[in-house]
């Protein structure tokens, strides 16, 4: 209704102005607002009016408009069809009217295809106010792109880590990766343009081909494949019936075990224990021949029930059983007997056990016991032999000499039969403590020779007992092949692996590719090379000890830094880096004839003596120990401060020929230096101690601790390890010597190809398929691994349990 | 008495087959060998020492071309086949191992830009100065007939880098922008742009083969995907890469050789720093190439030499140079992991070993075996001091000598400079020791992000220094 009766008054308004040229401002001002508002209507109404009549009142309407101030552009009315009826039958009728939201959404209201979440939201929609956001620009959109992009493609290229992290830390890679097994080919794969030719052969191929048959080498039919690869029928059967018999066969078992447990009878009970037992035992001695270890284990467990016996009162008549037949044993035969056999049980199960295995090794101590006792006379053979010759028993250890000596006393006192040799014999103790010394300061002389002389840097002989054990046991010195091989594995991975912590975290540390050191000299003979390793020694380096090149950035924490630092540039030390000590070979002697004793003995007696004095003549005015000791002083002397004396004769008092400087004088300019610390040798008579740094040496030595290595520890152990197949066997020198890429000759390597990634997958997917505790995926394992996505799925699962 | 015989059984000694290794009986009982550690390092030494004195790595040199060698290609399926284009548009064909041209085409007018060997080695594309893309068969042609490409595409600017796809019939070319093309076509099926002129190299990843990437003459390198619509990601290094090279086993490692005389491994999921910067080359890097089995690379430089370096070794394990060889332009490492081929200005090509001391040819197994326990010595003992110095002593040119010489001082007095300011000046007391730049985390550059391009640039405070004219200002 309001709005018809604004259509009116607008009217009246219209003609109105039409028909007085002179109007009032105020009405008409009054009735702009309006004017505004209901602008549409009017254009509509004004198309009722007559073709003249309308064009003036355009006008006025125009200059109405413009005195206003608004500049409205009005709706040009277009009149042709198409507009008026357009090929997508829309009219132009309704083009003043606004479109509404709601008008398109009526439609989807009535219908039921449309989902319901999606009318809501387009209700939701209807119901906001807020402005859509305009679009990204250009530039930002296309960032957007290419970071997603980005992402992505990172992703894909991250499948590969896996890979790449096996291959750097894999011990040794073969290339080219993927090679074809050796092994004779079908001819239908080598040759590949071959084609039945004869008419035969066409007629043959017809008839495989039409039944289907396979033609190429695997002459299996698709429905055979399919077979192999299911479980067979025959091996089906062959389980079921093994269960089938496994089930049987548990049943009978029970029903007979709950058969004899039903019997009342004692004497088949104890039948029947007797001849258990009668059996383990049997067993038992068996177990001690065949297999010690489980045997021990059976003493174990015996002693244990034997223990628990021991601290429980089971059988030891205080149980409420025992005591009501205690009562009555005073009546009844058969509770004292009962009472004692229980008595007995616990006597039997308290009994220790002296089982066959102790008194084997009893007996072979005893074995032992003799084989050190039994060759007295080969011993003695044997010193008499080595006493001859000085020069000819330097390694034969004290220890063993000093156990000779104690059996031959021993021997002496006990046995009234030897006593012709005692004599003898004691003169024999005499003689070897020279020896001992004698030979003691041989080796330390040896040693002392092999440092002066000895180009290595890593030579010192010493007696290292701990891997005297090492030497002895095979066992060990596999594991020390083992450590070795993983140890080389390991210091190929450490770079590896840091190099990869390194480029994480940033923290880059020092490059452990050291530059080349370029020259300008041309090495072309291998005496070039030798001046080339004499010339080019730092000399800061050859001849003082290292010393730390000024750090800038430890200039704050010095003195930590310092102190830590010296450690680390200290040398790598000697003893460190020793190899095995020398160990003593102890042969067992076996008297190759057995004869009469005293003859040979005497024999032996006399040529020993003759030869020993040969030798006294020989080497007379050889005193060696003297030498030693002359030398051993002559160190410690030059070792010693000297007083330095620094009187001025003539300063300040007189001076001549004649005259001496005064004794305060003398006092007052002695100087003396102070003692240096204690030599290292002085309580060890028969060896010096040189102190001095020895350069030759240290020319060879490295100063500081290489790159991938942690401690000195880990190098020294790297460098005491010997590679060579003088010392290692064959098949440890060939792990250890392992290249790390080997390549074939001639072969193209071709760069990493997509189905390494799905093999590995494959191999990973089986993988966690065959560990039967986690059954993660119910399919099968072809299907995971062949798709894509379920792949990804997969891989996040099996990295989360492994 | 009793007579001890002694009795050996054969079965300790006899073989079996005469087939058999003849048994030797051996006692390992350390005590019987002793020394072993200098023993050893005494082999070692000697082993360092005869693998200096056998490095003798120049094979051969091929010359006919009659211009400065611009580019080379290796044939994809054979191993003595190489082809080389020049500066004067001249393609050649190589048979290696009888060291002679085969075929001589004329390809292009002006420089040969760019050449590869389609993947089944039946025919190679060729980008020359004319702004054309060449497609030829591999064989020469027939008696009488003409030498003609099978395919000649115009293009509308320069190409100046070519790289074909490892396993589809696509190729991409660079020059204004990078392109795409399908080998049946005569525009390109993409073209990248990201607000650059101009590219110098573009390479297929030939493992993820969908994935491109190019150097640009603003700086940058930029990474493509082929299915994409946009290029993937940028990073702008302080000065120019020439060219790069993605590891071939190591899907997103790629090299690129730099203005600044180093070479920058980058793991291209994160372009933020480089992991490695390879140094040593005195001039401009030009050209890289990755060994077959991926474990090193060759590089090319203005300084006259050949470098080689591990993947992850910020110094190079060998140099190479002769006396004529001038500014090394291309390099290649042959797909057997045998040999280097490097193309030089003085139009040459040169054949070198890849490892100098390696006995080329059959070894027999003692032979091997004695070479394996060799070198594992040599590993053992590298650190020691003799050793290494021998390992490491190599001859130089005495320009090129004196230059290294010049650059070590200069970076340590840069270095010293940058921890005077350091300790000293107002401004800079924000700095540390760990921002110096270093060979690996960020050498040269540091990494600032910004949304999708990565910006390699020094940070504000290194400007101090940078600029070299600060004056020191002394801390109150």
């Amino acid at each position: 209704m309001a709005k018809a009766s604004k259509k009116k008054v607008s009217k009246a308004v219209v003609k109105a102005m039409d028909t007085t040229a002179a109007v009032t401002p105020d009405v008409v001002y009054d009735e702009e607002d309006e004017e505004d508002l209901s602008k549409a209507d009017e254009v509509i109404t004004s198309e009722d009016e007559d073709g003249e009549d309308e064009r003036r009142r355009q006008k006025l309407l125009e200059a109405i408009s413009a005195l206003g101030g608004k500049r409205k552009k009005t709706l040009g009315e277009r009149s042709e069809p198409s507009v008026q009826m357009s090929e997508f039958t829309v009219n132009a009728d309704g083009e003043g009217d606004k479109i509404d939201l709601s008008d398109l959404i009526g439609t989807v209201e009535r219908t039921s295809a449309v989902p319901a979440t999606t009318k809501k939201q387009l209700k939701n929609l209807q119901r906001s106010t807020k402005p859509i956001a305009c679009p990204l620009s250009k530039q930002e959109s296309q960032r957007i792109q290419r970071d997603v992009a980005f992402q992505k493609a990172a992703t894909e290229v991250t499948r590969w880590k896996s890979i790449i992290k096996q291959n750097q830390r894999a011990e040794q890679l073969v290339f080219p990766l993927n090679q074809e097994p050796i092994g004779p080919k079908p001819m239908e794969r080598v040759v590949s343009g071959w084609k039945a030719q004869t008419p035969l052969e066409q007629e043959i191929f017809a008839v495989l081909s039409a039944n289907k048959q396979p033609i190429n080498d695997p002459i299996l039919t698709p429905t055979e494949e399919a077979s192999m690869r299911a479980m067979s029928l025959e091996e089906a059967k062959i389980r079921r019936a093994e269960l089938q018999k496994a089930r049987a066969l548990q049943s009978y078992y029970e029903a007979k075990a709950r058969r004899e447990k039903k019997i009342k009878s004692k004497t088949y009970h104890k039948v029947q224990n007797k001849a258990k037992r009668k059996e383990f035992l049997k067993q038992f001695d068996e177990m001690v021949v065949a297999d010690p270890a489980s045997a021990l284990e059976e003493l174990n467990k015996i002693e244990m029930s034997r223990m628990q016996e021991r601290m429980s009162l089971k059988h030891q008549n205080s149980g409420k059983w025992a005591k009501s037949k205690a009562i009555m044993a005073k009546y009844d035969d058969g509770a004292r007997k009962a009472m004692q056999q229980q008595l007995e049980v616990n006597k039997t199960l308290t009994q220790k056990l002296v089982s066959s295995l102790n008194e084997e090794e009893e007996e072979e101590e005893k074995d032992e016991a003799d084989a050190e006792v039994l060759p007295e006379l080969v011993n003695d053979a044997e010193q008499v032999l080595n006493s001859l010759n000085p020069w000819m028993r330097g390694k034969l250890s004290e220890e063993h000499k000093e156990k000779e000596i104690s059996n031959t006393v021993d021997l002496t006192a006990e046995g009234p039969g030897n006593t012709v040799e005692e004599d003898e014999d004691e003169e024999e103790v005499e003689e070897t403590e020279e020896e001992k010394l004698l030979r003691e300061f041989e080796s330390r002389r040896k040693l002392r020779h092999a440092l002066e002389t000895d180009a290595a840097p890593l030579t010192c002989m010493d007696d290292n007992t701990e891997d005297k054990a090492a030497a002895e046991n095979p066992d060990v010195s596999d594991k020390e092949e083992e450590e070795l091989s993983e140890f080389t594995s390991l210091f190929r991975g450490i770079a590896d692996s840091l190099q990869e912590a390194e480029s994480e975290t940033a923290e880059a540390g020092e490059d452990h590719s050291t530059p080349l050191e370029e020259d300008l000299i041309r090495v072309r003979t291998l005496e070039d090379m030798e001046l080339l390793s004499q010339e080019n020694l730092p000399s800061g380096e050859a001849a003082a000890p290292p010393q730390q090149p000024p750090d800038t950035a430890a200039l704050s924490s010095a003195t930590e830094k310092t102190g830590k630092n010296r450690k680390r540039k200290r040398g790598i030390e000697l003893k460190e880096v020793l190899t095995k000590g020398t160990e003593v070979i102890k042969v067992p002697l076996i008297p190759t004839t057995e004869d009469n004793e005293d003859n040979e003995d005497t024999e032996d007696r006399d040529d020993g003596l003759d030869q020993s004095g040969l030798i006294k003549e020989a080497f007379a005015g050889d005193d060696v120990i003297s030498d030693f000791l002359k030398d051993k002083r002559k160190q410690e002397d030059a070792g010693k401060p000297k007083v330095v004396d620094l009187t001025l004769p003539g300063w300040g008092e007189w001076g001549g020929t004649s005259l001496k400087p005064s004794r305060h004088k003398r006092r007052r300019f002695r100087v003396k230096t102070a003692p240096p610390p204690p030599r290292k040798d002085r309580h060890l008579p028969s060896v010096i101690m040189s102190e001095k740094r020895n350069s030759s040496i240290s020319l060879h030595q490295v100063s500081s601790l290489p790159f991938p290595f942690e401690n000195h520890a880990q190098f020294e152990s790297t460098i005491r390890s010997p590679l060579g197949r003088t010392w290692n066997t064959e098949r440890t020198v060939k792990k250890i010597s392992m290249p790390k890429v080997v390549t074939q000759m001639g072969a193209i390597i071709e760069p990493m190809a997509r189905e390494e990634l799905l093999k590995e997958r494959k191999q990973l997917v089986l993988r966690s398929f065959s560990r039967p505790c986690s059954p993660c995926f119910p399919g099968s394992p072809v299907k995971y691994s062949i798709t894509g996505e379920s792949c990804v799925f997969n891989q996040k699962h099996i990295g989360y349990r492994y | 008495m009793k007579v001890k015989v002694l009795s050996r059984n054969p079965d300790d000694y006899v073989r079996e087959t005469k087939l058999d290794i003849q048994r030797v009986p051996r006692n390992y009982d350390p005590t019987l060998h002793p020394f072993e550690v200098s023993r050893e390092y005494t082999r070692a030494l000697n082993a360092t020492k005869l693998e200096r004195l056998f490095a003798k790595p120049f094979v051969t040199s091929l010359d006919g071309h009659r211009d400065g060698v611009n580019c080379m290609a290796k044939h994809t399926k054979t191993l003595s086949t190489l082809l080389s284009g020049s500066c004067d548009g001249e393609v050649k064909v190589w048979n290696l191992t009888k060291r002679e041209c085969v075929r001589t085409l004329q390809a292009h007018e002006g420089f040969v830009r760019g050449m590869v060997v389609r993947f089944c080695g039946s025919s190679f594309f060729t980008v020359g100065d004319d702004k054309t893309i060449k497609q030829w068969k591999m064989e020469a042609p027939g008696y009488g007939e003409e030498e003609e490409p099978l395919n000649t595409i115009l293009g509308k600017s320069v190409f100046t880098g070519l790289d074909h796809h490892q396993k589809d019939a696509v190729f991409a070319t660079c020059g204004q922008q990078v392109d795409i093309w399908d080998e049946q076509r005569t525009s390109p099926i993409r073209s990248f742009t990201w607000g650059v002129d101009s590219f110098s190299a573009v390479r297929f990843n030939p493992v993820e083969t969908e994935l491109l990437a190019s150097c640009a003459s603003d700086r940058s390198v930029v990474l493509y995907d082929m299915r994409e619509s946009t290029p993937l990601k940028k990073v702008i290094m302080t000065m120019r890469s020439n060219t790069l090279c993605w590891n071939p086993m190591e899907a997103y490692y790629f090299t690129c050789c730099n203005e600044d005389y180093n070479l920058y491994t980058y793991d291209m999921r994160f372009l933020d720093k480089p992991i490695t910067v390879h140094m040593d080359h005195v001039s401009a890097a030009l050209d890289v190439d990755y060994s077959p089995t991926g474990k090193e690379f060759v590089s090319a430089s203005f300084d006259k030499t050949i470098r080689i370096f591990a993947k992850d070794g910020g110094h190079s394990r060998e140099v190479y140079h002769t006396k004529r060889m001038q500014h090394v332009i291309c390099i290649k490492w042959s797909l057997d992991n045998k040999y280097i081929l490097s193309g030089s200005d003085e139009m040459n090509i040169r054949l070198w070993k890849a490892n100098a001391a390696e006995k080329l040819g059959v070894m027999s197994p003692r032979e091997r075996e004695a070479a394996n326990y060799n070198q594992t010595l040599k590993e053992k003992f590298q650190h020691h001091p003799q050793v290494r110095r021998v390992a490491r002593h190599r001859h130089l040119p005495k320009s090129l000598y004196h230059q290294t010489k010049e650059l070590r001082v200069m970076k340590e007095a840069r270095r010293r400079k940058y921890v005077f300011l350091m300790h000293f000046s107002f401004e800079a007391s924000a700095l540390s020791l760990s921002e110096w730049p270093r060979r690996k985390g960020h050498g040269g550059v540091m990494a600032t992000r910004a949304a999708g391009v990565t910006y390699a640039v020094p940070p504000a405070q290194w400007k101090v220094w940078l600029v070299g004219l600060c004056p020191l200002t002394w801390a109150q």
